[in-house]
């Protein structure tokens, strides 16, 4: 019984934070500027128990599992809510119903912790729906807005029609198996038609949540009409937990179908990359342009996903990580920009610098290293991606996704010539980034140069696997 | 063994003053910056001459030999279990001296320019700079393989780039770095391919595991290296001759020495550390620090050493001659006196009596350091007196500065030769190595060491004798302590730096090599060195008209060297005249014309392609829902029916 409490303890803590903070609604004692930094402490008390008292187990007949990869995925998932509830702080401080974002933004965490560690394909869908449904809540937060309220209700429809393609899957697989257990299931594979379409069909679905083209169509809208630190949420901590699951999925129970999602993963990550290439090119609108280029950063974790090794695993958890800290931290100066001026255009940004400089280096370290420029860590992450997917030796392949990330070079770099070189008389005025937004894009900054400056971030990944 | 913090603060504190003065040398430290960067520096010195002391004479000799201890360690990124770049701090004989004589002459050129450099707009600045070079020159000798040495080689370039164009408001010293900096990035190219080519053959890029197996006949990666041929050459020849090649340009040899003379455009002090003293050795380090690979497995790269060596202390030599700029005759000493150390390296065996000559190269190394470093202080501070280079303003100012005088003559004495001052101890065993190794370079070399006390004592006569100088008003005073006491310190250096027996600790092997001293075979150079003195004193000492007519009869010869035989204009018509006209001309069309517009067409119809496939993005999730099925629907298809 002991070990329930110390195997669960990462979703026994997001819980009592969500109870304590739905007594905290209902006592309406606390102002917003108060309860921010309440949630934010609670939110790095969150992250730094996840280093402690770690135990690895099975609980429930194999229904949830709990090992150190694991327990290092959760904790990256903690750090990247920890960091939205920083660099977001200014918009979050004038949100009416602050404990309430916070609930589902925690119920949606409690959700993906659940999927990292389930072991059966139930529980898996369960927390699959538990982690969307209150994101499609927290796309409406920006209450006055219709396009807020849109994305919500495009998100939801859109869910709801994948989670029907996924529940058709795990059906069909349940009848060719017998079995929803990860861990039965995987001998019981044989790459029958009728299981290669419930693997299908179950591959759609995070394909889905990934945004992978064709299944990406919903993002852009979304993507726009959230709020920034949903839209943050959605593309960094979502993107984040079902690529986890993904490579459990893929890596474990299917590993005899290696076949087919080797080539599956091979052209759905030439198509994402270059869909999502193009289409970033011709983006105004900034929060457009992350969510198309994140489109294209999927279909390189994609590339990583082929390898089915240790090299495979490892660059992609490191990859998230990484990814983690540059993504937030344009979303966070697109944040700060976007709720003190309401300028969300690119063209707005010309000549930021001379009146922005913190924020204007901040965007161009995490620019950089989106694009994969050394030595941030964004050319780390990237090159252990194609390294591990060029151990099968289809070059074509790596040259391939090679070359998607100069044309990716051309538009992050012109983001950067904007706000750097470009002349405008009227540039975004002076704008105050609050002390706890200043604080979270300094680590964000701090965490880009020190994972690609120091080795032994990935070595310790690399190393639980060994 | 002192503890890694130890030596990892020997170059750290130049690099903490480096960030400090850096953000800080224009705001809130711009008074304190000189005594900052000082005291670092001087703290930097006393740990690097604790860790020294401390391996020549407690830790570092094990059974007789002195050992290569790497103390330090870490794997910085691993690309397979067999490569890796790592990070470390190398100790043995070779560093241990560079690290001495690196802070030290740092910590005087600090102590120097307290003075010499007062008053500039941008002091904190200088400071912060000479902070980045000592510490990247200090990472560059404790490097413990091949790449690491890369990253500082580049950071010590960078440094000597950011200190040439100190004054850029100067035009001559915004061309002067840009000079610098594009020869020497050549030559870096050559290193690099140098470095590719020997740690692919090698496997490694650490430098105890490369020289182990770049040394050892029987194993597979040095079969590996000598059986691979390119152009007649083995890989190996290859790779050594590549890394010389980057050794040459930073060095200063001859023909990648054009940037030298030019570089002197920056503030004398920083002439004297960089351009004299540490960075221009670096090529010097860099063969000594692959010596092994050289002298046992490429005796043909050695011999592409020793020629270079030669010819370029020659050239240089001659060159010194003829110029009256006083800085570009010390640079010019400079260039031959390091051509010494290269033809020292080159003419050299591996191991007991027949390293002679690597250790004598390095003690020249140990020895020049000094004197030169005094050299080019003291021709600062007559250069603060009279506020000019050239000879013509000056003579007569034995008088007028009185301790410039005097350190200066030692330098010169030095220099020359000149028993028992230290040059002369480091001269004699190069000369002695060559005379062992190749008759042929051993008379070139006493020529150019004639030669050498020729110039250096028209240098003297010209400043401090020649004529009587009226005493201007504007001549201000011989400088202030800060000035003279870093002089009359490395004077006394100059002076007894001879008398240590170099060779029991720095030899080609580690084992203690005993040098000695005959009596009979110094006759002839130091004659030599005689001769060339009193030629000049006769041609110098007063003013006359005797050194006039001698050029007026070799004309040809002396118009030649005074335009440093026009290698500057042999560069300058192959890149204007050929490279521009023959590649760079039609690039830019092909540029222009064929991948612009091959680029223009993709962006055009990658806009063309987007608008067509913009129609899915339209906004309606009805829509989404269809192409999402239509998704599945054609991967079940593709991967159930066709793939199969």
């Amino acid at each position: 019984m002991n070990d329930l409490w110390i195997i669960m303890k990462n979703e026994l803590v997001v819980t009592t934070i969500i109870f304590l903070l739905l007594f905290i609604k209902i006592g309406k004692g606390l102002k917003n500027e108060t309860l921010l930094p309440l949630i934010q402490f609670l939110l790095l008390a969150n992250l730094l128990q996840g280093f402690f008292f770690n135990k690895e187990g099975l609980l429930f007949e194999g229904i949830f599992y709990s090992n150190t990869l694991i327990i290092v995925q959760k904790n990256i998932l903690s750090l990247g809510v920890y960091l939205i509830s920083l660099v977001c702080s200014d918009w979050l401080k004038k949100s009416p119903q602050l404990p309430e974002f916070f609930i589902l933004m925690l119920s949606a965490l409690l959700g993906m912790f659940f999927m990292i560690s389930s072991g059966n394909l139930l529980m898996f869908y369960l927390s699959l729906e538990l982690a969307t449904i209150p994101v499609a809540a927290m796309a409406n937060f920006d209450l006055h807005k219709k396009v807020s309220s849109e994305a919500a209700m495009k998100m939801i429809l859109s869910s709801a029609f994948s989670s029907g393609i996924l529940l058709f899957g795990i059906s069909l697989l349940y009848g060719a198996t017998g079995t929803l257990q990860f861990a039965e299931m995987s001998a019981l594979l044989d790459g029958s038609p009728l299981q290669m379409l419930a693997f299908i069909f179950l591959f759609t679905a995070f394909a889905f949540k990934l945004s992978v083209v064709p299944f990406h169509l919903w993002t852009a809208d979304v993507y726009e009409g959230s709020p920034v630190a949903v839209t943050a949420f959605l593309s960094v901590i979502s993107k984040g937990a079902v690529a986890f699951i993904l490579l459990t999925v893929l890596h474990k129970v299917f590993l005899p179908m290696m076949g087919i999602w080797y080539n599956l993963l091979m052209i759905l990550s030439v198509i994402t990359m270059i869909t999502g290439n193009i289409f970033a090119l011709r983006q105004q609108n900034i929060k457009r342009f992350l969510a198309f280029s994140s489109i294209a950063q999927v279909g390189f974790i994609l590339v990583g996903m082929t390898n089915e090794g240790q090299l495979g695993i490892s660059s992609v958890v490191y990859f998230i990580l990484v990814y983690i800290f540059s993504n937030l931290a344009a979303f966070g100066v697109a944040s700060a920009i976007s709720s003190q001026t309401g300028k969300e255009n690119i063209d707005d940004y010309k000549g930021m610098y001379r009146t922005n400089p913190f924020l204007s280096w901040i965007l161009a370290l995490a620019l950089f290293s989106l694009a994969g420029i050394p030595p941030t860590a964004g050319f780390f992450g990237k090159l252990f991606l194609l390294t591990a997917g060029g151990a099968k030796g289809s070059f074509w392949y790596i040259g391939i996704a090679a070359l998607n990330m100069i044309i990716s070079l051309y538009y992050y770099l012109r983001v950067i010539r904007s706000v750097f070189m470009d002349k405008n008389d009227a540039p975004i005025e002076k704008i105050s980034v609050g002390r706890s937004a200043t604080l979270g894009l300094l680590l964000c900054g701090a965490g880009i140069l020190a994972a690609g400056l120091f080795s032994w971030i990935f070595e310790y990944i690399r190393g639980i696997l060994n | 063994m002192p503890s890694i913090a130890t030596i990892a603060l020997i170059p750290l504190l130049p690099f903490a003053g480096f960030v400090l003065l850096g953000i800080f040398g224009r705001t809130a430290l711009k008074k304190p910056a000189g005594y900052l960067g000082t005291a670092l520096m001087l703290a930097s010195c006393i740990l690097a001459l604790y860790t020294a002391y401390g391996y020549f004479f407690d830790f570092g000799k094990i059974h007789g030999a002195y050992q290569k201890l790497v103390p330090f360690q870490m794997t910085w990124l691993e690309f397979s279990k067999d490569v890796s770049i790592n990070i470390g701090f190398i100790l043995d004989p070779l560093s241990a001296m560079m690290l001495v004589v690196v802070t030290f002459i740092s910590l005087m050129v600090h102590i120097y320019s307290l003075s010499y450099m007062k008053g500039e707009e941008r002091f904190g600045t200088y400071y912060a700079f000479l902070g980045l070079f000592t510490f990247s020159m200090l990472g560059l000798v404790l490097s413990s393989n091949i790449f690491q040495i890369y990253i500082f080689w580049e950071l010590v370039g960078v440094s000597s780039f950011l200190l040439i164009g100190f004054y850029y408001d100067k035009p001559s010293a915004v061309a002067a770095c840009k000079k610098a900096f594009i020869v020497t990035r050549f030559a870096d190219l050559g290193f690099l391919i140098g470095i590719l080519v020997l740690s692919y053959y090698g496997g490694t890029l650490d430098f105890g595991t490369l020289i182990a197996r770049l040394t050892d006949p029987s194993s597979t990666q040095m079969q590996a290296a000598v059986n691979a041929s390119f152009l007649g050459a083995s890989a190996l020849t290859w790779g050594a001759v590549l890394v010389f090649i980057g050794g040459a340009g930073k060095s200063a040899m001859f023909p990648l020495h054009i940037w030298l003379p030019d570089a002197m455009e920056g503030p004398t002090p920083v002439s004297a550390l960089i351009h004299a003293a540490t960075m221009v050795v670096a090529g010097v380090y860099l063969v000594a620090r692959l010596f092994p690979v050289f002298a046992i497995s490429v005796p043909g790269a050695l011999h592409v050493v020793a020629y270079i060596g030669v010819v370029s202390a020659m050239i240089a030599a001659v060159i010194a001659c003829t110029q009256t700029d006083i800085k570009r005759v010390l640079a010019y000493s400079t260039m031959s006196q390091i051509g010494f150390m290269m033809f020292a390296l080159g003419v050299s065996g591996y191991g007991g009596e027949a390293g002679l000559g690597y250790s004598a190269s390095l003690f020249h190394l140990f020895t020049h350091a000094m004197f030169k470093a005094l050299l080019f202080l003291g021709a600062g501070s007559v250069i603060h007196f009279v506020h000019s280079n050239e000879m013509k303003d000056m003579g007569g100012l034995r008088k007028l500065m009185p301790v410039t005088h005097i350190t200066f003559l030692i330098a010169c004495l030095a220099i020359a030769g000149v028993p028992p001052f230290a040059g002369f101890f480091s001269k004699e065993e190069i000369l002695l190595a060559a005379s062992r190794g190749n008759t042929g370079i051993y008379y070139m070399a006493l020529i150019t060491s004639g030669l050498t006390a020729f110039y250096m004592f028209r240098l003297y006569f010209r400043i401090f004798w020649n004529k009587e100088a009226g005493h201007d008003a504007h001549h201000g005073k011989e400088g202030g302590f800060a000035l003279l006491f870093p002089l009359v310190l490395l004077a006394l250096c100059a002076a007894g730096a001879g008398f240590i027996p170099f060779g029991e600790y720095v030899s080609s092997d580690g084992t203690p090599l005993h040098s000695e001293f005959d009596p009979v075979f110094s006759i002839a150079p130091v004659a030599l060195g005689v001769a060339g003195i009193l030629l000049a004193s006769w041609f110098y000492l007063r003013a006359n008209d005797r050194a006039d007519r001698v050029a007026a009869s070799l004309k040809g010869l002396y118009t030649a060297a005074y335009n440093k035989f026009y290698i500057d204009e042999l560069y300058l018509f192959i890149t204007k005249k050929v490279l521009f006209n023959l590649v760079g001309r039609p690039a830019a069309w092909i540029d222009r014309n064929i991948v612009d517009g091959a680029v223009n067409l993709v962006g055009n119809e990658t806009v063309a392609f987007s608008k067509l496939i913009k129609k899915l993005q339209s906004g309606k999730v009805q829509q989404y829902a269809i192409v999402f099925l239509g998704g599945v629907l054609v991967l079940a298809v593709l991967f159930i029916y066709i793939w199969h």
